[in-house]
């Protein structure tokens, strides 16, 4: 019989077989701010499972190299990812010296690359198993109550993240909602703006290079720059304007970093909503109008409908722009999970850095794959006739 | 009865459409033809007031159409379009009973209608009527896109070259069944199409225009025997025009004494069909017989070959 190799799986392969074996799979520091030291998989765990675990990345590794059947490769993938995070918690009580509360262990690159290299491989067979946008939810679900068991079983209490964490577990989730609130309040500002003006560009054609034009030189702002530009309007606003302070309107703060958020939204908003109304078919158009809709009929029971998942393709982009944008916000005193990314940055501790960056990058990665599906699913049965 | 009294429309310095006058009467189908750009769409347009005229005036049975809003109007007067224009997200039967629940009627009338629509045009209303239109074949596509036009029982249907994107087995199937749901329910129509094949098939009478401008408004035989002008003789075709004269008489309305052999042609096929037939096989003659079968004569090539020259 012929071996024969998968083409992903090669790389799969090369990637784990370097994190395994070459690469530190855990670092320990004495204190959280002094450089680490590196430990390798059968250091960092006790003497029967680092082989097990060894034993099987290789397994996964070779399952993925060559060509296998779907189910064997979905198998061997959450079976890794599974081990390894099970397993590195348990480096990290491993590690700690009994009793010792200053010592840090955290993930290294070893680690994190063995979980990038079977994510790859959990992704590539989910594209292949072509899962229907519910089912796609569903392993997104099954992912995130995974993940929150570990959280609530203190496995990865003994790893340095978590140690950060215990530190601000209050103030990580007044932040963490802020962020929410930013991001999301921005968006839901740029769909009740955005709409009827896309509407409007759609409707009367001298509006729209206008507009489009100004909006995206909005974007092309570089984001401090534009929190700068709105320090001054706002602060204005802020001292003349009755009411406005009390709002919390400021030169600097939330208002700016929800200004500035809501432009940047209005062009992905805006620009999807004139392109999906203008991909209407022109002769469903037709018909709506020689049958006797009204203007608003239209609208809503023809072209609404029809350039839905344009517009909804827009929103995702928002959405996850913003939930990553939104960590920037904390540099004007924002608020958000980027709090913690800046104090890291300043105290030199990454452990920190990763408190902000690794919840934001989840969030982010939630929201593309929910409103993917959305789309998906309000696509299908939206299909352009081919006349 | 819709008379059409001297319609212009003009875009800036371009006439469109220039001092258009005509008289359809009800319960007749009128087909106007010309090449692109002749102004035909845009006089359409007009009487569902879609293009608002410059100059001119509209009567539906005596009533302006400008004397009610226009959106209005346009639910009273069926209209069917070149790529059908179904909603992609609608079913079939949502689609079909568009301007019925724009009229308000309740569900059970709706249904009622849309189902025996359906069923006239040979769609199971069960099987298709949950579908979407791009689940559809070409054919069918069409048939919905008329269905839906005639779904609140108008008196007038407009049509916008609604056979073209259709193949020539499946136009001529389409023909038929227009001109038998025509003939059932009255409907006064007025079709637009650049086939001069398709308007000498389906119209009582034929408008020719040209420029914008309206050359000749006759009945098929005498835009075939008198062109007003040399557009209309190209239009109609100088080597087709025999043929498509003999395309309008029946068979039966050919029938001489005497018998034939070999195979009966029906006395209600094109005498067009019977001289190809002749012609094909060989033969002078062919017997002819009724609808109930018996025989009623023979048709002979002599005799179609004289209907097929010029009237006097």
């Amino acid at each position: 019989m012929r071996i024969r190799f998968d083409k992903l799986g090669v790389v799969i392969a090369a990637i784990a077989a370097y994190a395994a074996f070459l690469a530190p799979f855990a670092t320990f520091r004495a204190n959280r701010i002094v450089p680490g030291e590196a430990r390798s998989i059968l250091e960092a765990l006790p003497a029967t499972t680092g082989p097990l675990l060894l034993a099987i990345v290789v397994a996964g590794a070779l399952i993925a190299l060559l060509k296998t059947p779907l189910v064997l490769r979905l198998a061997a993938s959450v079976v890794a990812l599974a081990a390894l995070a099970t397993l590195i918690g348990v480096a990290g009580s491993f590690l700690t010296p009994a009793g010792n509360t200053f010592a840090r262990i955290s993930p290294a690159s070893g680690f994190w690359l063995l979980i990038f290299a079977f994510t790859l491989l959990l992704a590539d067979v989910l594209t292949r198993l072509n899962l229907s946008p519910w089912a796609r939810v569903g392993v997104l679900v099954v992912a995130a109550l995974a993940i929150g068991l570990l959280l609530i079983s203190g496995q990865w209490n003994s790893l340095s993240i978590l140690k950060e964490y215990a530190n601000r577990a209050d103030s990580f989730w007044a932040e963490g909602s802020k962020h929410v609130t930013l991001a999301l309040g921005s968006l839901v500002a740029a769909v009740v703006v955005g709409l009827p003006l896309g509407i409007l560009c759609h409707r009367v054609e001298k509006l729209r290079a206008g507009a489009l034009n100004v909006l995206n030189i909005i974007q092309t702002i570089p984001s401090i720059a534009l929190f700068g530009l709105l320090i001054a309007p706002l602060g204005w606003v802020a001292a003349h304007v009755p009411g406005a302070a009390a709002l919390g309107i400021r030169g600097i703060g939330t208002a700016p970093a929800f200004v500035a958020l809501f432009l940047y939204s209005l062009l992905p908003v805006v620009a999807n909503t004139v392109v999906g109304l203008a991909g209407v078919p022109r002769a469903a158009n037709d018909a709506a109008r020689g049958m006797g809709m009204t203007d608003r009929q239209r609208l809503f029971g023809v072209e609404f409908p029809l350039a839905f998942p344009v517009i909804l393709t827009g929103i995702r982009i928002v959405l996850v722009q913003n939930i990553g944008l939104a960590t920037i916000a904390a540099l004007i005193g924002g608020g958000g999970f980027g709090v913690f990314v800046f104090q890291g940055v300043g105290q030199t501790a990454m452990d920190l850095v990763l408190l902000g960056a690794v919840p934001t990058v989840a969030l982010a990665f939630a929201a593309a794959i929910i409103l993917d599906a959305v789309i998906e699913m309000t696509a299908t049965k939206r299909r352009v006739e081919t006349a | 009865m819709i008379e059409i009294e001297g319609i212009t429309k003009r875009y800036d310095a371009t006439t469109v459409v220039d001092d258009v006058s005509m008289v359809i009467e009800p319960r007749t189908i009128a087909v106007i033809v010309g090449t692109s750009g002749s102004g035909k769409t845009t006089l359409l347009r007009m009487i569902n007031r879609l293009v608002e005229p410059t100059a001119g005036i509209i009567r539906l049975d005596g009533n302006d159409n400008r004397s009610q809003p226009d959106y209005e109007l346009r639910r009273s007067i069926g209209y069917a379009i070149q790529g059908h224009g179904l909603f992609p997200h609608r079913t079939v039967a949502q689609n079909i009973a568009t301007v019925p629940v724009l009229l308000g009627w309740d569900k059970a009338r709706i249904k009622a209608r849309v189902d025996e629509l359906m069923t006239l045009y040979q769609l199971d209303p069960e099987a298709y009527g949950p579908r979407y239109p791009h689940e559809l074949s070409g054919g069918q596509q069409q048939r919905v896109g008329v269905a839906r036009a005639l779904a609140a029982e108008p008196n007038v249907l407009l049509m916008d070259e609604p056979f073209g994107a259709l193949d020539p087995i499946i136009r001529t199937k389409a023909q038929e069944d227009l001109l038998a749901i025509q003939k059932r329910f009255g409907t006064t129509i007025i079709l637009v199409t650049h086939d001069m094949e398709e308007a000498v098939r389906m119209g009582d009478k034929i408008a020719v225009m040209d420029a914008g401008k309206l050359v000749q408004y006759a009945k098929p035989a005498e835009i075939l025997a008198k062109p007003a002008s040399d557009f209309v003789e190209t239009l109609v075709g100088a080597s087709e025009k025999p043929f498509r004269l003999l395309s309008l008489g029946r068979v039966s309305d050919a029938v001489e004494k005497g018998t034939a052999e070999g195979e009966a042609i029906p006395g209600d096929a094109s005498q067009r069909d019977a001289l190809a037939e002749l012609l094909w096989s060989g033969r002078s003659a062919l017997p002819v017989k009724g609808e109930d079968g018996k025989p009623l004569g023979r048709v002979t090539v002599d005799g179609l070959v004289k209907r097929a020259a010029r009237p006097a």
